[in-house]
């Protein structure tokens, strides 16, 4: 079982002026290229908001990570090209494997550069969220704290992950051996320690945070504030830009895939 | 972890103590011994076999590693369908998955569980569960990581028998651990391992309570052996690590006390 592809979407945490960014800035920018590159398939287009994240990850001296997980996504890239091959034009295939790799380069962009804690603060900083929270769980932060523990789990279940797998091994459990469905059902010994390690963490999570008196009071402050820099600022504006731009030439002209 | 100028050879019927501070590569050691992971450079032979070419399945067959955490392996819905997973992926034959897992849940006083679900049990049993399921094979070579962790004393003591036990029968015993009380106990040839290399193998005795050794693996000192080095000024040999000899000499020393005293009388 191969968790490299995770490791393109692990935060390190570096001091480049990537990582300065402010991370809403830095959505938006996510969102400014995922949204043309789901309204369109001009091959040009793709390959050019391809491009231009290279020169940001060399910045985030990231380049090295984001090839390796390319390569673990190379199985996947060559089945969606297979399947649209097969059921429709050549260039559709191309198109649609760009507009994969597009997708998989711009989150591993953003979650390799952005700290799971700048991301808490980030959604702790939209209106609608606390609102939807407090609705929902009752206080505001709820929501942004259950988002960060999440990513920040993603490694120790990774460990976890590995751990069984090993002691599965050891019992000897054949991952890769019998037909197609005897392989799915050879992971059910991995995924239900895993489910049951998942929630006996979360209850004890629970546990203790409320022995540290969470969820506190209203008002919380925290000790780092984000505050946009004028470079944020452009980003904001090419992004938003690059948003309305793309809806309005969706609205008004057909885009050829070439 | 990385390992380096490790050389161990482990034959049927030793009793081994891998010991060491967190990280220092006893748990990599480990799994280079069932094939989980594979040498770089150097060489791992199982029973002659490179482990470099053997499946894990086919090295697990003859070197059983329990793992520290029984939650990190349990998933069935009964304990006897639990031990005979193993058995069924190496191809035993039902009749003989149903009589070996009979055997080993018996041995292990688990009998009385076999149609419980394993995660109902306390940690303690579902530990016994786990060390229960790798038995069922009988490898030849067993390998617990961390055995004690979570036991209290009463079942420590089981453990410990039913180990000697094992290792009479002609079993190799490997345990990774660091509980210098148990292994004080059990008495087993000890290899001590720090920054991926091993520092010092030899009797428990003699690694135990030789001080620089201890400091340079991070361990403590067994009880006895800290009570020794002080009483080492009344004539009392320092490599003294379980009560069982402690109370030897001390009764010795006490009977001499008494005839001389009874001379003087």
């Amino acid at each position: 079982m191969s968790l490299r592809v995770l490791n393109g979407f692990k935060f390190s945490s570096l001091k480049t002026p990537v990582h300065r960014l402010d991370p809403r800035a830095k959505f938006l920018l996510v969102i400014g290229i995922i949204v043309p590159s789901l309204l369109f398939t001009n091959i040009y287009m793709l390959a050019g908001l391809l491009i231009v994240q290279v020169p940001l990850l060399m910045v985030g001296r990231v380049t090295k990570r984001w090839l390796q997980s390319l390569r673990a996504g190379v199985l996947l890239s060559a089945l969606i090209f297979v399947v649209n091959f097969f059921t429709g034009p050549l260039v559709n295939a191309v198109a649609l494997t760009l507009r994969f790799l597009l997708l998989m380069t711009t989150f591993s962009f953003f979650f390799m550069t952005t700290s799971p804690d700048d991301l808490g603060l980030a959604i702790d900083k939209v209106g609608f969220i606390r609102w939807l929270s407090r609705r929902w769980l009752g206080y505001p932060n709820a929501l942004s704290f259950t988002f960060t523990t999440a990513v920040r789990l993603v490694p120790t279940m990774a460990v976890d992950a590995q751990t069984v797998v090993d002691a599965q091994r050891s019992r000897g459990l054949e991952l890769d051996k019998g037909n197609l469905l005897k392989r799915v059902r050879n992971y059910i010994p991995i995924l239900i320690p895993l489910l049951l390690i998942a929630i006996r963490r979360s209850l004890e999570l629970a546990e203790a945070l409320e022995a540290r008196g969470f969820p506190g009071k209203e008002g919380r402050t925290s000790l780092f504030e984000l505050r946009f820099k004028p470079v944020d600022y452009l980003l904001l504006g090419i992004s938003l830009a690059g948003i309305v731009l793309s809806f309005w030439v969706f609205f008004h002209y057909r885009v050829p895939t070439i | 972890m990385a390992l380096s100028s490790v050389d161990l050879k482990i034959d049927s019927g030793d009793f081994l103590a891998i010991m060491g501070e967190n990280g220092a590569g006893k748990t990599t050691l480990a799994k280079q011994l069932n094939g989980l992971l594979k040498p770089r450079l150097g060489r791992v032979t199982v029973d002659g076999h490179d482990t470099t070419k053997k499946s894990v399945a086919q090295l697990s067959r003859k070197v059983g590693i329990v793992f520290q955490n029984p939650d990190h392996l349990l998933f069935s819905e009964t304990v006897r369908e639990e031990v005979g997973f193993a058995l069924k992926n190496f191809g035993f034959e039902p009749g003989v998955v149903v009589k070996q897992v009979e055997r080993t849940l018996e041995s292990l006083d688990l009998a009385h569980y076999a149609d419980t679900s394993p995660f109902l049990l306390s940690g303690g049993e579902r530990k016994r569960v786990a060390l229960a399921a790798v038995l069922a094979w009988e490898p030849d070579y067993l390998i617990l990581d961390e055995p004690t962790i979570g036991q209290d004393y009463q079942q420590k003591e089981r453990l410990r028998n039913f180990i000697l036990q094992l290792n009479s029968q002609g079993k190799a015993v490997v345990m990774v651990t660091h509980d210098v009380e148990f292994v004080a106990e059990c008495n087993p040839k000890v290899v001590l391992m720090s920054k991926g290399q091993i520092v010092a193998q030899g009797r428990a005795d003699e690694v135990l309570s030789d001080d620089g050794l201890i400091e340079k693996a991070s361990l403590v000192k067994p009880q006895m052996a800290k009570l020794f080095s002080q009483l080492a000024g009344f004539g009392f040999p320092r490599d003294v690590v379980d009560v069982h000899r402690a109370k030897m000499l001390l009764a010795e020393k006490l009977s001499e006390v008494r005839v001389r005293v009874a001379q003087s009388s």
